[in-house]
């Protein structure tokens, strides 16, 4: 009879369910302790004597509970690193192929059925697109439809994106940003990430200069072109401020932070996204108090094709440019030492 | 089937690629792989969109020579959409590096297990 | 033209595999450069000129230079030279 019931209680789901349960044994045990403990105390033994008593008792009991903690830490630890480590490892690769699988087959399913690819008649293609490509040149002049969906039509999706940017870049500061100290000197900790940063760089690269100074005015031309004519040509805010941002980004590694913290620093990146964001938001809501959608808002919309045309379009995309090409920068320079 | 996957191989290879994005977040355990499979993922719904807005024949929604009809330009939808969506993944997957870089000062591992590990060896501690 | 589309999705498909199956932390983050590449050559492909200059200059661009920067905190990238040094 004892036989059986200790393989009762060796069964792997009892010895699952005690190993659960652990924690809640030592809570009991803690609450019938608190339970019994006034009363039962013999009125001749000095109050003091007894707290010490009490105290050391706690002290063992959590101790005792801190090394069973670390014993099953490390029996589990142990154990997946050999037996258990292996057969989990195989149950995980072959589940997670199982359910890539699965979903790359169902989703296939559905592809099969969806209508076909560069039809014209897909449901996708209705009297939306139809209206904004009829009238679009019209009531936005802006030759690039894209431009002119994104930045008038469709702007409120815009203005919630940079706004994603801006706080990607505020929580990227919050992150990895190194403080300078009280008096304004480089702390220890800034000191170390510094010559940890140049450990296996060469300082002031020949070849590296040479390189950026040709590079650098072309990149920054080409970014300024490419966001000055997003109406009219492919392009716009967004990847124009990143060749702009990528132009900067080779000054800083070419010349070093000392010369690039000339022309940027934290008040640069506070005001010009700050401006940009408040210039887009107030831009977008006199155009929305004027009537949205091509009523009379007093914004000559120009020749279409001509670079001063589109009405709001080509200051939106300059806004857009500049909160890009300022949270693009300053994501590379937190990455490289922490700060500006 | 197979006839209709291959008409729309754009969109087939859309979701093989979410697949093995898919399968790389949950196998690899290094985090910037991991990373990486999200990215991949990402771009994959993308391609998914812009190969919904495609019509044979058409052009780019670029007005030359005052052109506007409807019958002669692409959905502009879909890239508006996905435009906005690579700038967002953009900025998560800079937030996601930051994050990874502090792991990496706390713990100097990017195994993801052996970070687990050591997180619940300090609490208990 | 048919030809030049299945060569570049078949191409996708391989990078994607190859990211998972390289040793080395480098390689992968090359190849997804690479990938990202090819995505900026099929969206001009689907007749989308705005995604494809977005594409290589932010996906391939910015991403990829964050990426660098991450492996340089992290020591991956002179992991191999620390290693000889600690051989001689």
């Amino acid at each position: 009879m004892s036989k059986r019931r200790s393989d009762w209680q060796n069964r792997p789901q009892e010895r699952f369910v005690r190993w659960m349960r652990e924690g809640y044994l030592a809570l009991d045990e803690a609450i019938e302790d608190s339970v019994l403990q006034p009363g039962e105390a013999p009125p001749e033994v000095d109050p003091e004597l007894a707290a010490q008593h009490q105290e050391a008792a706690l002290q063992h009991r959590h101790d005792r509970d801190l090394a069973l903690d670390r014993l099953a830490q490390y029996d589990l630890y142990a154990w997946t690193l050999t037996k258990g480590r292996r057969l989990i490892g195989r149950l995980h690769v072959l589940l997670s192929l199982l359910l890539g699988g699965m979903i790359i087959f169902f989703l296939l399913g559905t592809v099969a059925h969806m209508p076909r690819f560069g039809a014209a008649d897909v449901p996708a293609n209705n009297e939306v697109i139809t209206r904004y490509i009829e009238q679009g040149l019209a009531e936005t002049g802006a030759t690039n439809m894209v431009a002119g969906m994104i930045l008038d039509y469709r702007a409120f999706d815009t203005l919630g994106e940079s706004t994603v940017l801006f706080i990607a870049a505020c929580a990227v500061l919050i992150l990895l940003r190194i403080d300078l100290d009280d008096k304004g000197q480089p702390t220890q900790q800034l000191i170390a990430e510094e010559s940890d940063d140049r450990h296996y760089e060469p300082k002031n690269d020949r070849i590296l200069q040479g390189t950026a100074i040709l590079l650098t005015p072309i990149l920054l031309l080409f970014g300024l072109y490419v966001i000055l004519n997003g109406h009219l040509s492919p392009g716009g805010g967004f990847s124009g401020g990143a060749i702009v941002s990528s132009g900067l980004i080779l000054y800083l590694n070419a010349f070093g932070f000392k010369k690039a913290g000339r022309f940027f620093s934290y008040k640069t990146f506070q005001w010009v996204s700050f401006g940009a964001l408040g210039f887009y938001g107030v831009a977008k809501a006199y155009s929305f108090y004027c009537g949205a959608n091509g009523l009379e808002s007093h914004i000559p919309l120009g020749t279409p094709g001509a670079i001063l045309s589109g009405g709001l379009i080509m200051p939106l995309n300059i806004a857009v440019g500049l909160v890009v090409a300022c949270t693009m920068y300053i994501f590379y320079a937190l990455f490289r030492k922490g700060g500006l | 089937m197979l006839q209709a996957l291959y008409e729309n191989i754009e969109q087939t290879v859309a979701v093989i690629l979410f697949g093995i994005g898919f399968v790389i977040l949950l196998l690899q355990r290094n985090l910037i792989r991991k990373i990486i499979g999200l990215n991949i993922m990402s771009t994959a719904t993308y391609l998914f969109l812009a190969s919904m807005g495609y019509i044979h024949g058409r052009k780019a929604p670029i007005v030359v020579d005052g052109v506007t009809q409807a019958i002669h330009y692409i959905n502009p939808v879909p890239t508006g959409l996905v435009l906005t969506g690579i700038v967002v993944s953009v900025s998560f997957t800079g937030m996601m590096l930051a994050l990874t870089v502090r792991l990496y000062r706390r713990y100097r591992t990017l195994d993801i297990d052996q970070i687990a590990l050591m997180a619940r060896q300090e609490e208990v501690e | 033209m048919n030809f030049v589309n299945l060569a570049l999705l078949g191409m996708l498909v391989v990078c994607a595999l190859a990211v998972s199956f390289t040793k080395n932390l480098l390689t992968s983050l090359i190849v997804y450069m690479a990938y990202s590449l090819i995505m900026a050559v099929i969206w001009m492909l689907l007749e989308s000129p705005d995604l494809a200059i977005t594409e290589a200059a932010v996906g391939a661009g910015i991403t990829s230079v964050l990426f660098f920067v991450t492996l340089k905190k992290i020591h991956a990238l002179q992991g191999d030279r620390d290693h000889e040094q600690a051989q001689k």
